[in-house]
């Protein structure tokens, strides 16, 4: 069935993103297309459905330009693969795989399909170790560990962007001698902003450790589809086959979701949620699952997407269904970066599902669980007793109240408010942690043992 | 086993095939799709086209590969080694795929869902010349250090058992031979079912028994029985995993069926690594000894999570069937209707609410009506329950969502999950107000002989006192605290304490994670036994201030951690109640 030739002058329709094919024979789903234009040049295209002798192709660079009569259209009898090596280390690469930044062309040891497999449960291994990234938000309250897929959920104009950096700039694990890597994809994000993004890794020296690939705002929609399935691959040969910690930032999921539903539309398929397919859950899923550890392979998968919430919108269908895949979110919030708060962390609502397993001797310390515990519900009690007083002044508390009050006060002062650059150890997070409590009498801290009370409640304090 | 008919693909999108040439192929009758052999079950049949939905990726399957027909539905093997299983959503076995194709999983491996190299001991209990019919007993094997695996005579069959003996050997091994009407049957230790028929009952029964959670918010407020269907509705981060995974830890079912239904690889390993290090609070065995596992993670392919609630809600029957009682739990079945969404969008099927199919209605009811407590087929009438407990998720948390909605029209038991509980960090983020339980007369008279007389009573006030909190809490928001009396200011105290010290429940703490009921009952009356006595001392003189700082209260905070079997401190605690509040008085 190969041996045919495989290549057709047979295009019927154009439509949006997406070319029909006639009279083709042996097309298989999912298959990788070559359009050739009358000019010599090549785009890529995949097979999305076949019918009979039809074949509906998607154009990775879009179908600008193409006219039916002038375009040849090339069947490559295999799937969307991607040349494999380590030195693809310290180099940026485009949409298509292509390295963009003047550097020789990578000899592949390997080539991986991008789709990749499914990893089979049983043969995972749990996530458990600890990361420290520095931000005491995360590592006491919403822990990340490794094999961890956790979001950032931000919104226009937010600082999502530098706490993404940070994090990649600060991640260590508390053992020493591992190696470590950073995968990060850019989906439909600025130019300036990517330039951040590189300038970052570069002054800091992590672009030796780090591959890039990078679709800007005005590059085809629809190589960021294939774009995290490219980054994730790499991703999954550094982790698996190259014995690497790897962190994946996938920075924004909101443009490749948007890139999805342009494809549906063209295919007329029924509209799920504000018109994005129905299978959203599904597609986004297996980006997001390829996060992880297995069992026997000292690499692992950590992945950190960044999306953002159009009008700030928590249940809007990109944050609700990628909050239903990924353990957990920190979620971004307006109101405290306008008060100047950085990184503006919405603490209650944000959440590690991973965190428990990740935490307390051995990992991080003891009375870790109960500290978290506790702040949370101080600091929930504190604002909720904040915007008491804003409807009915601060007479209407008890005294009980007005010392959460306070305390919340400080806690968005003193343990969310940190530097950019500020690097702060579990440890010193813990000590801010102690210290803010130590606001509060022994007797309103019900969420921490004795014990850890005796030996952590700073004794100077009241 | 293969019919062996052969057809020809002549569409393929995404998990949906369409093929000709299958003359003869029925409505759910399983195929073998593409030079790959993907298992796939025909959904659609429109004049000589037959729709798959292909269980397993289709790239690189395309026209005029060969599709050939099994002759079979979609069906299960059961037998002897389903216990300490872990399946994908079609029963295939996934430790046995680990092993042999590697840590990925490879399109089109197969295994036999029952691992053949296992040896198990058949001892019989009919003899030579019973007359059996289905259902009937045959023998039984014993499958782990607590299930005794009962060897069942196939639904619908029936005769004169002509031989059957001791014998050890894999599942394939002949336990008995039957005469059926002149012909011979030949018996062994498995047998296999289509998922989708219930397997048959000699009739349902209301269900009475309580099931006992551990989880105090259940087992007080909103119990369920065995045989029950309850249902945890919530949006993201409110804690229904965590809900789903207490109750198969804890509840006490004597078989625990768990399917991840399109949820988080990382969920389903934190199961398989967690279950054979925990202790089952009935027997003391490790908790794996019980359950059966089916994952069918997010990013495994649609049509596989479609069926797996179906491969699920199967095994279960087949438990009950031996008279065990069954507990199924399905994480989440919205991703189940999702993935009825999308093969239905395939089809190009008219949509109904959010594009799900009409028919999710009664798609969703049949699912939940397959629990329920029956009196089993065969002889000596034995008693088995399958209760089910599916976890809901929906889109923004919105309750009005058609899966939510439907459900709650079959389900007896609603836990929801509310996400102010949670960002508060109160787990079980149940929220009391919203949920019920119709079992509750049921449960509440089984308490009250079984556990304490005072149990419904207690149960009654303490859920009046939230409520009226509730109410004052309105009030409070409004016009300050100032403004309630000192009566309500010793509710709210109590209402606190309610929630605080008894509906909340640390999951991760040894001592907090599971609570006997009698011990459910101490907790609870110990802060009713304190809002009596602070009401009192009030009406004897004490003042608000001292009431509401008692040192006492700190023994009522650390009361969840007395240990099950010390719980005659509660008696002490009691004592030092009233004894600080006569010191308050005199």
């Amino acid at each position: 069935m190969q041996n045919i030739m495989r290549e057709y002058k047979t295009v019927r329709e154009i439509a949006g993103p997406l070319m029909l094919v006639d009279d083709v024979e042996g097309v298989t789903y999912g298959e990788l297309a070559d359009i050739k234009l009358d000019d010599g040049t090549i785009r890529r295209g995949r097979v999305l459905e076949v019918h009979g002798n039809k074949a509906m192709v998607q154009v990775f660079e879009g179908t600008r330009g193409l006219s039916p009569g002038d375009v040849r259209v090339k069947f490559l009898a295999k799937g969307m693969e991607l040349g494999m090596s380590i030195d693809m280390l310290g180099r940026v690469f485009d949409g298509s795989g292509q390295p963009i930044d003047d550097g020789p062309p990578i000899i592949p040891e390997k080539y991986l399909n991008v789709n990749g497999n499914q990893i089979n449960p049983y043969a995972r291994d749990y996530p458990n170790e600890f990361i420290q990234t520095g931000i005491s938000t995360i590592d006491l309250l919403n822990t990340l560990v490794r094999g961890q897929k956790l979001p950032l959920f931000s919104a226009s104009g937010l600082p999502h962007s530098r706490i993404a950096a940070q994090i990649a700039r600060q991640a260590t694990v508390l053992k020493t001698g591992e190696k470590f890597a950073v995968v990060f994809a850019a989906m439909g994000i600025t130019f300036e902003e990517s330039e951040f993004f590189i300038a970052d890794f570069k002054k800091t020296g992590a672009i030796e450790r780090s591959v890039l690939f990078i679709n800007l705002a005005d590059d085809p929609p629809i190589e960021r589809l294939a774009l995290p399935r490219m980054a994730l691959t790499t991703a999954e040969f550094l982790a698996f086959e190259k014995d690497m910690h790897v962190l994946v930032i996938l920075t924004d999921i909101t443009n490749y979701c948007e890139a999805l539903r342009e494809i549906s539309a063209a295919r007329k398929e029924v509209p799920g949620r504000r018109g994005y397919p129905g299978y959203l859950y599904t597609d986004l899923s297996t980006i997001y699952e390829r996060a992880g550890r297995i069992k026997g392979k000292k690499g692992s998968i950590t992945q950190i997407p960044v999306l953002t919430m159009p009008e700030d919108d928590k249940t809007h269908p990109i944050p609700d269904l990628t909050g239903y895949i990924t353990e957990g979110q920190i979620i971004i919030l307006r109101p405290l970066h306008t008060q100047g708060i950085y990184p503006p962390v919405d603490v209650l609502p944000s959440l590690s599902r991973l965190k428990d397993k990740g935490i307390g001797v051995g990992k991080t310390r003891e009375d870790h669980a109960d500290v978290m515990n506790q702040l949370y519900s101080a600091y929930a009690h504190g604002k909720n007793a904040r915007e008491l007083a804003v409807v009915l002044g601060e007479s209407a508390l008890t005294d009980e109240d007005i010392l959460f009050v306070k305390f919340s006060d400080a806690f968005e002062d003193k343990f969310i408010r940190q530097g950019e650059y500020e690097n702060r150890t579990i440890e010193e997070s813990l000590h801010i942690g102690w210290q803010l409590l130590g606001m509060l009498p022994t007797r309103l801290l019900k969420r921490i043992r004795n014990e850890f009370i005796e030996k952590y409640y700073p004794q100077s304090s009241n | 086993m293969m019919d062996g008919t052969s057809g020809q693909v002549i569409k393929v999108s995404g998990p949906l095939v369409v093929a000709k040439g299958l003359a003869g192929a029925r409505m759910y009758e399983m195929v073998r799709v593409g030079d790959l052999g993907l298992f796939g079950e025909i959904i659609e049949i429109r004049g000589g086209e037959y729709s798959i939905q292909t269980y397993e990726e289709t790239e690189g399957i395309g026209p005029g590969q060969p599709v050939v027909r099994t002759g079979e539905p979609l069906s299960v093997e059961l037998g002897p080694g389903l216990i300490r299983s872990i399946y994908d959503g079609i029963q295939r076995p996934l430790d046995a795929l680990a092993r042999d194709f590697g840590e990925y999983i490879v399109r089109g491996a197969r295994r036999p869902a029952l691992d053949r190299t296992r040896q198990w001991d058949f001892i019989p209990s009919v003899h030579v010349g019973d007359l059996v019919t289905g259902g009937d007993i045959l023998g039984t094997v014993q499958e782990t250090a607590i299930i005794v695996h009962k060897i069942m005579m196939p639904p619908g069959r029936s005769g004169i058992v002509k031989r059957i003996s001791p014998v050890t050997g894999d599942v394939d091994t002949e336990v008995a031979v039957i005469e059926e009407k002149g012909s011979l049957l030949s018996v062994t230790m498995v047998q296999r079912w289509p998922v989708r028929d219930p397997r048959p009952v000699k009739r349902k029964m209301p269900p009475v028994q309580t099931m006992v959670t551990g989880q105090r918010i259940i087992d007080m407020f909103f119990p369920i029985v065995k045989g029950g269907t309850a249902c945890v509705p919530g949006p993201f981060g409110s804690g229904k995993t965590v809900v789903q995974h207490q109750l198969a830890k804890w509840a006490d079912a004597q078989i625990v069926v768990y399917v991840g239904c399109g949820e988080r690889g990382n969920e389903m390993t934190d199961v398989l690594m967690e279950f054979p290090h925990l202790k089952d609070p009935a027997t003391g065995e490790p908790l794996m000894e019980r359950t059966v596992l089916l994952a069918n993670t997010s990013n495994m392919p649609v049509a596989a999570r479609e069926a797996s609630v179906f491969t699920g809600i199967a095994i279960a029957e087949y438990f009950r069937d031996m008279g065990y009682s069954v507990a199924l739990m399905a994480d989440s079945t919205s991703r189940w209707a999702e993935a009825m969404r999308e093969i239905s969008g395939r089809l190009e099927e008219m949509p109904g609410e959010e594009g799900y199919p009409a028919y999710l209605g009664s798609r969703i009811a049949g699912f939940y009506e397959r629990a329920g407590s029956v009196v089993c087929i065969g002889a000596n009438d034995r008693r088995g329950a399958v209760s089910i407990i599916g976890a809901v998720s929906p889109p923004g948390g919105d309750l009005s969502e058609p899966v939510v909605q439907t459900t709650l029209r079959v389900v007896k038991v609603y836990w929801g999950l509310d996400d102010k509980l949670a960002f508060a960090r109160h787990f079980p983020a149940v929220n009391w107000l919203s949920s019920y339980s119709l079992y509750q007369d049921t449960v509440d008279e089984d308490a009250d002989k079984t556990v304490d007389t005072m149990w419904s009573v207690n149960r009654k006030r303490a859920m009046s006192i939230l409520q009226k909190e509730a109410e004052l809490d309105e009030l409070v928001r409004l016009v300050g605290v100032d403004s309630l009396t000192t009566e309500d200011r010793l509710l709210m105290q109590a209402a606190r304490m309610i929630r605080e010290d008894f509906l909340h429940q640390n999951a991760f703490d040894d001592r907090d994670t599971y609570t006997s009921p009698r011990k459910q009952f101490l907790m609870l009356n110990l802060i009713l036994r304190y809002y009596d006595e602070i009401r009192t001392g009030l009406s004897d003189g004490a003042t608000l201030e001292a009431l509401l700082n008692l040192n006492v209260i700190e023994e009522i905070v650390q009361a969840k951690l007395i240990p099950e079997d010390q719980l005659e401190q509660f008696d002490a605690i009691e004592r030092d109640i009233t004894n600080s509040i006569r010191a308050l008085v005199w």
